[in-house]
């Protein structure tokens, strides 16, 4: 597992106080349903300004675990903390916001009329028009909600955890039932927010999506986190990452020997180490052999995916 | 930046600028939206508004000349029965309908979206329980406007009207319970389509459809029982008002009908909402 400490962080969250809880800290958290263990102790912080991706096959307690974090079902042992408060409070002062995958509308209100109605529920909130502006609805504005498309209700959805301006927003498979064009377009602004210094965790089962928009990936498998870290941590520890180089009559006994080497072919002239630690291979290849012209290739994240989530991988 | 008591930073965030809403998050606009949804809904429209009404002016023209009297000396005609009578069951079948939208909101995931909002359980259900008494308040103007502008109803006494209409506005509010409670019970989508025949079926029970019942037959002893049969009678009495200022006698067996029902559908309600608040 990688230390979190290794994590990136890009955008550090500018605060007033002195001390800045973390956005969310989950700490020894289980979910029972009846003898179904659906999490089993997960410790996770996650720091104000991070965008983070939340992955798992189905069943593997990524919803469990979110619900406990929005205060929607309480956690069997062990706790969950929103920016140092107990969740109920955290909704209750509009520090967080989540977008479902579905429902959460109603069919005959108009998309303005469901902004609104969110928006009076704030006493601090964004205005309705500019949010309503920024998710891409101006234009449906008046439609009712269930004449809505699917990506549509899902832009209806986004505005209305925007307009409460939620310090952290929590998205379930955001993107669902949308094309690939407006796919981006939504990337794009949940993007632009976080650059403001929102806290942004997204589960999603697009892994490309997990691979090109979040800081740090969280894997969770069978109710506890398998792996931790940026995209390429993660997609190294799953497969490691191959390096290439020119090294004709290559020593494929000593590349053999040197550590977290899993393997080694020689096609030609080339010979192909894979290995979880590509920079030590690397500095070896470079410093102590007469190879030359060296590739690195990360394996995808999906390799990593099926790798650390399979079952031999427990 | 000054710091007081209640604005010391917890977690980073000074919470006095994100204060929770007041009235656990009730206020004027999500009420207006909701009554523009109702609205907007062409069944509840039809069923609460329009059929009421129909129904008035249908019964009150069967009715031969000549026969328009309740009885010697009662100031009140038969057209004002009925329009009492069609009050009655327009301001159930609205509060009803406005209790169990939850079943609708429930179904569509609004429920649990709202909790995601500072809008208390509490608070909601003060807004369901304030939609019933608008919407039950509209139903019973509405059959009381067109009764008395096609002069169909007659009665003399101003009290008397304001007697019937706060009657059956409040008695009515009972089956906003009775709504919500089935709102929660069952696993409909919209569970008015089966409340629909079912308050209908009530009415003809209680007598709305009938005219008086006697309480001699099998089919009026019964009625008694029924959870409509204690309001309609309540709502008639002002009626009986005779030129000598008197009433036919009171029955406090109404009473006991309306309120019995009244918290069976409150404890109903009430139950069926913890459960659903805990499960979430």
């Amino acid at each position: 597992m990688v230390d979190m400490d290794t994590t990136l962080q890009r955008h550090p969250a500018t605060t007033t106080g002195a001390q800045s809880a973390p956005a969310i800290e989950l700490t020894g958290l289980t979910k029972s349903f009846g003898d179904v263990e659906a999490v089993r102790g997960i410790d996770l912080t996650i720091r104000q300004g991070e965008v983070v991706a939340f992955l798992g096959p189905n069943g593997a307690g990524k919803t469990s675990t979110i619900d406990m974090v929005l205060g929607l079902s309480e956690p069997t042992e062990g706790s969950a903390r929103v920016f140092g408060l107990d969740p109920h409070t955290a909704i209750r002062h509009g520090l967080v916001a989540a977008v479902m995958q579905t429902g959460g509308l109603l069919k005959d209100l108009t998309a303005r009329e469901t902004i609104e109605y969110t928006a009076a529920l704030f006493p601090a909130h964004r205005d309705v028009e500019e949010v309503m502006a920024t998710a891409g609805i101006t234009e449906i504005a008046d439609r009712l909600v269930g004449k809505c498309s699917g990506g549509e209700q899902q832009r209806v959805r986004f505005a209305m955890a925007l307009v409460s301006d939620p310090e952290l927003i929590i998205l379930d498979e955001p993107t669902t039932g949308m094309d690939v064009v407006t796919r981006r377009a939504f990337w794009e602004s949940i993007r632009a927010d976080a650059a403001q210094g929102r806290t942004v965790v997204f589960a999603t089962h697009y892994l490309e999506e997990a691979d090109a928009y979040a800081d740090r990936i969280v894997l969770v498998r069978k109710g506890r986190i398998v792996a931790d870290g940026t995209s390429a941590q993660v997609k190294a520890l799953g497969t490691g990452r191959t390096v290439r180089a020119t090294w004709p009559g290559a020593d494929v006994d000593g590349l053999r020997t040197l550590d977290g080497v899993e393997g080694v072919d020689v096609r030609g002239d080339q010979v192909l180490v894979h290995a979880k630690d590509s920079d030590a291979v690397a500095r070896h290849l470079l410093t102590a052999t007469p190879a030359r012209d060296l590739e690195i290739e990360a394996r995808g994240l999906e390799d990593a995916f099926v790798a650390l989530t399979s079952e031999e991988n427990s | 930046m000054s710091t007081t008591a209640s604005s010391v930073p917890v977690g980073g965030f000074d919470l006095s600028t994100r204060p929770a809403p007041r009235f656990g998050g009730l206020n004027r606009t999500i009420l207006f939206i909701e009554l523009r949804r109702v609205l907007r809904n062409k069944r509840t429209v039809i069923f609460t508004l329009i059929f009421p009404v129909v129904m008035f002016l249908f019964i009150s023209s069967t009715i031969p000349a000549g026969e328009e009297s309740m009885g010697t000396n009662v100031l009140a005609n038969v057209g004002a029965y009925i329009m009492v009578s069609m009050a009655v069951y327009g301001a159930v079948m609205a509060t009803t309908a406005a209790g169990a939208s939850v079943s609708i909101e429930r179904a569509a995931g609004w429920s649990r979206q709202l909790r995601l909002t500072p809008l208390s359980p509490t608070a909601y259900i003060l807004l369901k329980a304030l939609m019933a008494l608008i919407v039950g308040v509209l139903a019973t103007l509405v059959t009381f406007a067109v009764a008395a502008l096609t002069h169909k109803a007659h009665i003399p006494d101003a009290t008397v009207w304001l007697q019937c209409g706060l009657i059956i506005i409040g008695g009515a509010l009972v089956f906003a319970a009775f709504g919500l409670f089935m709102g929660y019970l069952l696993p409909a989508e919209n569970a008015m389509q089966f409340l629909g025949p079912i308050l209908a079926l009530l009415s003809i029970f209680g007598g709305i459809f009938t005219g008086p019942l006697s309480t001699d037959s099998t089919f009026g002893k019964i009625a008694q029982f029924t959870p409509i049969y204690g309001l309609g009678q309540i709502a008639h009495w002002p009626l009986t008002l005779t030129t000598s200022g008197g009433h036919d006698a009171f029955k406090m067996a109404w009473v006991v009908n309306l309120l019995v029902w009244a918290l069976v559908f409150v404890a109903g309600a009430t139950w069926r909402f913890r459960k659903d608040t805990a499960r979430v």
